[in-house]
């Protein structure tokens, strides 16, 4: 038996704990419903007096085209993410030829490698294809680049599903798309699900990638552009927390409503220690 | 074998090069897009194009040497193993302690759960303009105490310029000088206090996700293993410490790895929240990537940083792989 003292700091350390990890929310949020009249630095911690959205108003002015930009941009890429790793770990599972291992192994480094090392050849083969510093520049990157994760992530997808059902309908003569579109893609949706959320949220965040190959104000992503107001001196501290909330919500939104798939997506990245 | 038998063989043979050919796009993408652009990275780092025009006159280590004797550059590898250290262990602890608090049967165990790990979902850019705000020198953290009632604190935080290292005069610093360690006596052996901002930032948003690995390795200990201690008379602490800690190493190196690679790369947290930082306190290679390249257009030393940077990680990395995937197998 437990006593219930323990109990109790078992739970006073919990809640503590959450408070740290929510203070920067409280902060983003408080700030964002004040009045410009009400925003000093000194008064950062203090509920608003009333709701006022002026921090967020102006923040979303600044921000909705690059917002806009972020989704053009993350739609597509997560799309054909989707597509390409869905394949590529049916291939890894059902049809291992020889040599699918290693495929496999070399897919998977590209997933840990600092981008920098590719970053210079990458700026100029996109600047020679024409798609340097437009948003499909950003889409191919980001597909290519996304290519290891969700191979890995739809490979340990596919390796639950018994292999036994793929290799009878195979001698019952169906073909690899038959055997794709008939067993495998209708049991893909949490797999879908999984990758679709780790895409679109390290897509939405990606910096590195948005800010070499966009250098165009006019078609950079929420990211490079909220860090454009950060590191601006004319731009209020408000606005920028406020920019700060807004850039986040859509992938807060996504692990609000999906939390669960999006841990699976975490722990697939992790290669299950 | 039948005929039927032969026409399924050499079916399912035609079939195989349909399947070879369904991945060569995604495998070409990533020769291409990863192997032979680091090889073209390489082939950057040791040539002689300085400025915005290519040139790829052969240089030979030329640039590296400038790298190690480039007094940024040193302080930025300090800074990479201050860094790597401080978050990797914050990391660690902090997620080891709250997987082992939840795993005792906690109501509420999810929303907890899901507290911890929200910061994992937003991007380092955002994490890094609220730890601004958050740790500013007149603000945030430091005002906290006085709506309590108490007196602000005065720290710089990310503004602090100070570097706590062994000064050679001290007894310390003769013993190491003693032992022919005299050179640690440097600030270049020393750590930033600045750059524990940026830890601190950066441990808010990935320990959550440490403490998911935890989590998840605690429940995989089968139940009658710490039951059978317990009967036995083991103390919770002694159950940790024996069965708990032991059992879970491999996601301590999991973890490991994965932390300390990304703390190599770190590049987005530190340009939205403290860029150079006082004396370079809180620089990092990619930092130093990005604006060598980028804004100084000296592309091959850009590339001989962005090639250090990935044999770092892959020393880390590759063995890890082998290991995972030779786990796997096994299983």
């Amino acid at each position: 038996m437990t006593l219930p003292w323990s109990r109790v700091a078992i739970y006073t350390v919990l809640v503590l704990f959450a408070l740290v990890y929510l203070m920067p929310i409280y902060v983003l949020l408080v700030t964002g419903l004040k009045s410009f009249q009400e925003v000093r630095l000194e008064q950062m911690w203090d509920l608003p007096s009333a709701l006022r959205f002026d921090s967020f108003r102006e923040a979303y002015n600044s921000l909705d085209s690059n917002l806009a930009n972020s989704f053009k941009m993350v739609v597509p890429a997560t799309i054909a993410s989707c597509m390409l790793g869905s394949i590529n770990g049916y291939i890894l599972t059902k049809w291992r030829f020889p040599g699918s291992d290693l495929i496999f192994f070399l897919l998977l480094f590209g997933m840990f490698i600092p981008y920098q090392s590719i970053l210079i050849p990458l700026v100029k083969t996109l600047q020679q294809l024409h798609v340097y510093g437009s948003l499909w520049g950003l889409v191919i990157t980001h597909v290519i680049y996304g290519i290891p994760i969700t191979t890995l992530i739809f490979r340990n997808y596919y390796a639950n599903i018994p292999t036994e059902l793929v290799e009878a309908a195979k001698i019952d003569g169906a073909s690899i798309f038959k055997i794709y579109t008939k067993i495998i893609f209708p049991l893909s949706l949490p797999g879908f699900v999984v990758v679709a959320i780790w895409q679109f949220t390290s897509i939405w965040n990606d910096f590195l990638f948005a800010v070499t190959v966009t250098s165009n104000p006019g078609i950079q992503p929420a990211t490079v552009a909220l860090n454009n107001m950060a590191g601006s001196f004319i731009v209020e501290w408000n606005v920028q927390m406020a920019g700060a909330l807004i850039a986040a919500l859509p992938t807060l939104i996504v692990y609000i409503v999906l939390g669960r798939f999006f841990v699976r997506g975490l722990m697939a990245g992790a290669l299950r220690g | 074998m039948n005929s039927s038998g032969h026409r399924l063989a050499r079916r399912l043979t035609s079939e195989r090069a349909v399947a070879i050919a369904l991945i060569v796009p995604s495998a070409v993408a990533v020769a291409v897009f990863v192997y032979g652009f680091i090889a073209w990275s390489a082939v950057v780092s040791v040539s002689e194009w300085d400025t915005v025009r290519p040139d790829y006159t052969y240089v030979g280590l030329d640039n590296f040497r400038d790298l190690f004797n480039n007094f940024r550059f040193q302080i930025d590898i300090r800074n990479t193993v201050v860094f790597t250290v401080l978050f990797v262990g914050a990391c660690l602890g902090i997620g080891f302690a709250l997987a082992s608090l939840l795993d005792r049967h906690v109501r509420g165990e999810g929303l907890f759960r899901s507290i911890y790990l929200f910061p994992m979902a937003v991007s380092f850019i955002v994490t890094g303009v609220v730890w601004r705000w958050l740790l500013a020198p007149r603000a945030g953290v430091n005002i906290l105490p006085e709506k309590v009632g108490a007196g602000s604190i005065d720290y710089g935080w990310y503004t602090d310029p100070t570097v706590l290292y062994v000064h050679a005069d001290t007894r310390l610093g003769e013993a190491l000088h003693s032992v022919g360690l005299g050179f640690l006596a440097n600030p270049n052996y020393g750590v930033p206090l600045a750059i524990t901002s940026v830890v601190i930032a950066a441990t808010w948003q990935m320990s959550g996700f440490v403490m998911v690995m935890y989590l998840a390795g605690l429940r995989a200990i089968p139940d009658e293993l710490r039951d059978a201690a317990r009967v036995d008379g083991a103390s919770e602490a002694q159950i940790l410490r024996h069965i708990s800690v032991p059992l879970l190493r491999p996601v301590t190196l999991s973890a490991m790895i994965i932390l300390g690679h990304q703390s190599l790369k770190i590049f987005d947290l530190v340009i939205s929240m403290t860029r150079r930082g006082p004396g370079f306190a809180t620089d990092v290679p990619g930092l130093f990537m990005y604006e060598t390249t980028f804004q100084g257009n000296h592309f091959s030393h850009g590339a001989a940083v962005s090639i250090l940077m990935l044999l770092a990680v892959s020393v880390l990395v590759i063995p890890y792989l082998f290991w995972s995937l030779r786990r796997e197998a096994r299983l």
